[in-house]
């Protein structure tokens, strides 16, 4: 065609024109490739020094040489005061119930340097980690998804929803801290609270129902933090269920409606289940900030210290939501930052963030596999 | 622009129609009702005071250009329109076995159950052919063994299915071909036994040998449904339809019996359109 051919270039009068010196272009292009390339394997240079520290020092704490290769002790115990002494010319190092044995079996009295929480294990709190995690993300996502299912389904576009979606996207961007006070104020403060039985700061009675409210507060508290840290994660899950929601072809949608389902029968049956794993995927990242924040459950639901474990010493059933738990992140911040520091305490640390980081690993990986099975089951 | 109402006189005393093998000697009452019909998306008006009957048992075939509002039109008589959130009629009425459709008190649910919709793309849902062609009697609560599998054996003979799937009904639906997949669509359509089928160009995207079949199957759905087709191809609007209705910039043009629009259309434009001058 004429038109075409006006505006082309010249052909290179031999070859094809490409055996030439590199060009400007080329270059640039050359440097940039270079750039991407080292600012990637920086990054990784970087979290592989972390990880590989965590790991070294770590897995000095956690395992052993001898049987049964795993510190049974650091995984089942509490953490308690370390003893470091010498007897008999011997150097030993006991946590606090061992060392008493040694003391009552010998029937001697020892005196000892005293290193505080660098004895003993972190039972309790991963213990307390995992039912802080289990507790938010089950109140996340119920909450999240019907949200979502509201946002991205029935209500109308407009700038109302707009404002909604702004603000629940700027709610990811507040500081931990934040929802941490927040927590404190709403829930360990002025947690609503129901009881078959008067208590202190009841001020409302559902007569004649036995039933008793007020705003007591949950204090420090499982329950407390819970909501907390649901709180701080409901950005993430709403927007990560509406993208999902999203995903689904808007044909299933009008298929299911026109063989004569309601909305929500329609959005149960052909959009959910869809959409379910898409969603399971990206709380897996809320799932690792529940896990690793301090700051939120620092006022609401962590305890430094606490001898009896979660099940331990329950009146009723629901005094098991209304105590305070130890958790890993706050155990690292109380022996790295609270008692003074030496070489025990240290163990202590990186021992600590060593099954922080497993435990985190193992439930990303428990709901990837969930994933993975409901992908199986609704293949499209 | 002449709006030409098909006349009944017309139909019933044409002998020459092939395509209506059995020709009924009471005339047909009409089971959709179009009445001065305006439609808007918005601020824009999608339809033009719409007037047309469709009758029992026929096939009606909508053609013209895209956006000319043939779609719209046929998403309004099962009320999928409401979907939209900036859709409203403006004036006017869509009766349905005389009963108007956007009356406040209709359920649409009862509505769309009475008129089946199969889609332009195919869209099974990612079950098992079988729990696709059950969907709508699942929904509804029915879950008795027998009553759901006597409903997948009809329907999908009812669509000419059952025989190239049902040693395989546990499978996906996706698992098979488009013209399959569009076919399924209509059995799952039919287990909800409508007394309207519309499809919305349910052939755009399968093959000639798939389209042909799919044709085959809305001859012999006639006999029972009343169809309402949309269709780009205008061979296929000959092929299948008694009725053929043109419609241009959200107005129907015109409306006769198909032969009659192929053969010696009343209005330049339908003709300029069928002729291929345009569109």
């Amino acid at each position: 065609m004429p038109a075409t051919a006006s505006i082309r270039k010249e052909r290179p009068t031999e070859g094809l024109g490409f055996h030439k010196k590199p060009s400007k272009a080329k270059s640039t292009e050359k440097a940039f490739f270079w750039l991407f390339r080292l600012g990637t394997y920086f990054i990784l240079l970087c979290s592989s020094v972390i990880f590989l520290t965590i790991f070294y020092k770590g897995s000095q704490t956690v395992f052993q040489t001898e049987f049964p290769f795993v510190n049974v002790e650091f995984l089942t115990e509490a953490p308690q005061t370390l003893h470091v002494f010498e007897y008999e010319g011997e150097q030993y190092e006991l946590s606090d119930n061992n060392f008493r044995a040694f003391e009552e079996e010998r029937g001697v009295e020892i005196d000892t340097t005293t290193y505080a929480y660098s004895g003993g294990g972190i039972w309790p709190c991963i213990v307390g980690t995992v039912l802080l995690v289990v507790g938010a993300m089950t109140i996340a996502l119920t909450l999240g998804v019907l949200s979502a299912i509201f946002l991205s389904e029935y209500s109308k576009p407009g700038k109302i929803l707009n404002a909604i979606r702004l603000s629940i996207l700027n709610l990811a961007g507040v500081p931990s801290v934040v929802f941490g006070i927040f927590g404190l104020g709403f829930f360990v403060l002025a947690g609503p609270i129901f009881s078959f039985s008067p208590f202190e700061g009841y001020d409302f009675q559902f007569w004649p129902l036995p039933i008793y409210f007020g705003f007591a507060g949950w204090n420090v508290s499982l329950i407390a933090g819970c909501f907390t840290l649901a709180f701080m994660v409901l950005p993430i899950v709403i927007s990560a269920s509406e993208e999902s929601l999203r995903a689904i072809p808007q044909g299933l949608r009008e298929a299911s409606l026109a063989l004569g389902a309601s909305k929500w029968t329609a959005i149960r049956t052909n959009v959910l289940p869809y959409a379910m794993p898409g969603i399971l995927t990206s709380s897996i990242i809320g799932v690792a900030r529940v896990a690793g924040e301090t700051a939120p459950i620092m006022f609401t639901a962590a305890y430094a210290m606490r001898d009896q474990l979660p099940w331990e010493g329950l009146e009723k059933w629901t005094d098991f939501f209304f105590q305070g738990v130890m958790a890993l992140p706050y155990h690292i911040y109380v022996v790295s930052a609270k008692i003074p520091q030496n070489e025990y305490t240290e163990r202590m640390q990186y021992g600590t963030a060593f099954v922080f980081l497993f435990i985190v690993a193992g439930i990303a990986l428990a709901s990837i596999l969930l994933r993975i099975r409901m992908r199986k089951k609704y293949r499209w | 622009m002449a709006l030409v109402k098909d006349n009944p006189k017309v139909i019933t005393s044409s002998k020459t129609s092939s395509s209506m093998a059995t020709e009924k000697p009471e005339p047909k009452r009409p089971l959709i009702r179009v009445a001065d019909f305006d439609f808007y998306y918005g601020e824009k008006q999608a339809l033009f005071d719409i007037n047309m009957d469709m009758k029992e048992n026929e096939v009606t075939a909508f053609i013209g250009p895209s956006g000319c509002g043939k779609s719209t039109l046929l998403r309004c008589i099962n009320r999928m329109n409401d979907l939209v959130e900036v859709a409203r009629i403006g004036r006017g009425k869509i009766e349905v076995n005389g009963a108007d459709i956007y009356d406040p008190r209709v359920d649409t649910i009862e509505l769309r159950k009475r008129v089946g919709m199969v889609f332009q793309k195919s869209n099974p849902f990612p079950k098992s052919i079988y729990e696709n062609v059950i969907y709508g009697l699942r929904i509804q609560g029915i879950n008795k063994k027998s009553v759901l599998d006597e409903a997948v054996e009809r329907c999908l003979k009812g669509a000419a299915l059952w025989d190239e799937v049902r040693d395989r009904l546990d499978t996906s639906g996706l698992s098979l071909s488009g013209g399959q997949q569009q076919r399924l669509c209509i059995a799952r359509a039919l287990a909800v036994e409508p007394d309207i089928l519309l499809m919305d160009e349910p052939c755009s995207a399968l093959d000639p040998v798939a389209t042909a079949k799919v044709e085959e199957l809305i001859h012999s759905l006639k006999k029972e449904y009343t169809i309402v087709i949309v269709t780009h191809n205008m061979q296929q609007a000959a092929r299948v339809s008694d009725k053929t209705a043109f419609f241009y910039l959200g107005k129907l043009i015109e409306m006769a019996k198909t032969d009659e629009i192929f053969m010696s259309p009343k209005n330049e434009q339908t003709e300029a359109y069928i002729s291929g001058r345009f569109g």
